[in-house]
Parts: structure tokens; C-alpha cells; sequence
């Protein structure tokens, strides 16, 4: 077996301390296999089981974001989902655009978006209120009527 | 790909260099492309795109729980259209190739004989995914079309 010498280039980074690179690639891979079971879960609940697609309306949604276990899920879908979808955009980005002024905008336009739709679905998930005044009887959950 | 040939341009004396035949025009030659691992990369990338455009909008309108039941059921009976039923399956189809194949990439990357066993584990997802759409295909259809 040969041996190789060490690599003796200038550019030969020596630098320590965090690599955010290796970071973003191992929480691809982390959120992935914990995304396999919140998606194929998500996806049985509400397409598979029951009536699948046509049960889905208001009611339907109030009875599961008022028990707090789905309401753990639906954060945690949402915050590991989002930001591995836009760290994966990032790296299309950076592999398909080469203008650095470009690059930068849509950054910044992934950063931006994915922090606004956090804040506005981890809102949606614990200020919801499934039995709103005032509303349509018909249209929301039957266990409002026993509050 | 021209072959380079040696001392061309230049007026050389020395005798002249063999140069092997140029390589016959097939890909098939290099690492991996127009193979199981080029269709498993780009078909991971476009389904996680669309994911993740898709995963926008859901945000969006599930939000509208936040609105008013009104607002919500009025946009949750799109998705119970037949356009929008087959786009659902096209959907789940895309979830389900990037969640198997991204294991298979986790697989590669951590399992000491995952690249060894890359292009059988590619058949396997495709094998997985198969089964996954025989059983939700029928199920789905009939809870859009089903009346
Ligand atoms: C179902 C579970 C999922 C698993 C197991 C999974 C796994 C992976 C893995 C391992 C990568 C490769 C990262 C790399 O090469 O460094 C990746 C990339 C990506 N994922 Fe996911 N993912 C899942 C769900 C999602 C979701 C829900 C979205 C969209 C919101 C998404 C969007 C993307 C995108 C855009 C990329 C970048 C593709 C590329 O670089 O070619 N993924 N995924």
C-alpha cells in the first residue's frame, strides 16, 4: 500500500472551530429520518384513515389542534420541514446561481420567508381557537356545543 | 472529447508521441451518470423542490383556521376537486420517492456498505415506493372521485 503525503497546498485550511457546512449537511439527514415518521403520519391521518381528503374542514382541524399531542407534532412538522426544505433550496442556489448579487437575494428571500411562516404557523398552532364566538354552529366542532 | 495530440500546432522534430484512440462518445464510462445514482439525484432534487413550494402554500392556507371557518372551508373544498385530487397524488408520490430515497442517501453516506450497495438500495426504494402508491392510490381516488 502507498502512502500519500499530506496535502502541502497554501490553501490547505487549518482553521478550527465550527463548520456550520457540516452542520446544515448532518441536520439534512437528522430532520430527514425524523421527518420519514412526522410526514407518513401526518400524511395517514388526515388522507388515509377516515374519509381521507373529503373529511378535512374547520371542525375537523379544531379537533386535532385542540389536543395538545398534534399540536407538538404540527410544530415540530413544521419548524424541521421548513428549514430543511429551505436549507436544501440554499444549496440549489448556490449551485445554479453565480451572480453573487442574485445569490445574495435569494438568501435572503429563503431566510426571510422561512422565518415569517414560522412565526405565523408555531402562532396559528397555539392561539388557535377551535370554538370561535359567534360561529357558524354548522361549521365547527360538536364539542363546542357542551362548553 | 478531441484528443489532445502531442506537439500540435508546433513545429516539432521530435518523433512523434502515440497518442491512445479517443475514447468512444459513451457516458457510460464515468462515475455515475445516465446511471441509478443520476436519476436517484435529480429526482430527489425536483421532488424536494416541489415539496417544498408546496409546503408554502399549505402553511398559508392552513392559517386560514386563524381567519374564520368560512375562510378555511371555502379553500379546504379545492383540494377535494378532482384536479386537485390527482395533484394530491402526485404529491404524496413525490413525498414518498424523496423520504425513501432520502434514507437510501443517509444509508450511503453512514452504513459502512451503503456505497457499495448503492444501486440495489436505489431499486429498493423504487420497490418500496411501488408498494407505498399501490396501497394509497386506490384508497385516495376513491375518497375524491368515491362521491
Ligand atoms: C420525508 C422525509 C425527508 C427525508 C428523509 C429527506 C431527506 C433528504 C436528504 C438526505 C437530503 C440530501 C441533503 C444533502 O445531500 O446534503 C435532502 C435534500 C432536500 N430535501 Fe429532503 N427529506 C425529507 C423531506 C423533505 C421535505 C418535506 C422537503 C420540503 C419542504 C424537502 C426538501 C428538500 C430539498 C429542497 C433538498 C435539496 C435537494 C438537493 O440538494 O438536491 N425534503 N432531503
Amino acid at each position: 500500500m502507498t502512502t500519500i503525503d499530506a496535502p502541502r497546498s497554501s490553501a490547505a485550511r487549518t482553521r478550527s472551530g465550527m463548520n456550520l457546512e457540516k452542520w446544515g449537511w448532518m441536520y439534512m439527514r437528522a430532520s430527514g429520518v425524523v421527518l420519514v415518521v412526522l410526514i407518513f403520519g401526518h400524511l395517514f391521518v388526515n388522507l388515509v384513515a377516515g374519509d381521507g381528503v373529503s373529511q378535512i374542514d374547520f371542525a375537523f382541524v379544531a379537533g386535532k389542534l385542540s389536543d395538545p399531542f398534534w399540536q407538538v407534532w404540527d410544530t415540530l412538522l413544521l419548524w424541521l420541514a421548513l428549514i430543511h426544505g429551505a436549507n436544501g433550496m440554499r444549496t440549489l442556489v448556490n449551485d445554479y446561481v453565480t451572480k453573487p448579487k442574485v445569490r445574495s437575494a435569494l438568501h435572503f428571500a429563503l431566510a426571510s420567508s422561512t422565518a415569517v411562516l414560522l412565526i405565523l404557523g408555531t402562532l396559528v398552532i397555539y392561539t388557535f381557537d377551535p370554538c370561535p364566538a359567534g360561529a357558524d354552529p354548522e361549521l365547527i366542532a360538536s364539542f363546542c356545543s357542551t362548553l | 472529447m478531441p484528443a489532445k495530440v502531442a506537439g500540435a500546432g508546433a513545429s516539432s522534430s521530435s518523433a512523434p508521441l502515440t497518442v491512445p484512440a479517443p475514447r468512444p462518445p459513451v457516458i457510460a464510462g464515468t462515475l455515475y451518470r445516465g446511471h441509478e445514482g443520476m436519476w436517484s439525484w435529480v429526482l430527489h432534487r425536483i421532488t424536494g423542490v416541489a415539496i417544498y413550494f408546496f409546503l408554502l402554500v399549505h402553511i398559508l392556507d392552513t392559517a386560514l383556521v386563524r381567519v374564520s371557518p368560512e375562510a378555511y372551508n371555502v379553500v379546504i373544498e379545492s383540494y377535494k376537486t378532482p384536479i386537485m385530487g390527482l395533484g394530491e397524488l402526485a404529491l404524496v408520490g413525490a413525498i414518498g420517492f424523496h423520504a425513501l430515497n432520502g434514507l437510501r442517501i443517509i444509508l450511503v453516506d453512514f452504513w459502512s456498505v451503503g456505497t457499495r450497495h448503492q444501486r440495489a438500495l436505489f431499486w429498493g426504494v423504487l420497490g418500496l415506493w411501488a408498494v407505498l402508491m399501490i396501497g394509497f392510490a386506490p384508497r385516495h381516488l376513491i375518497h375524491v372521485f368515491g362521491g
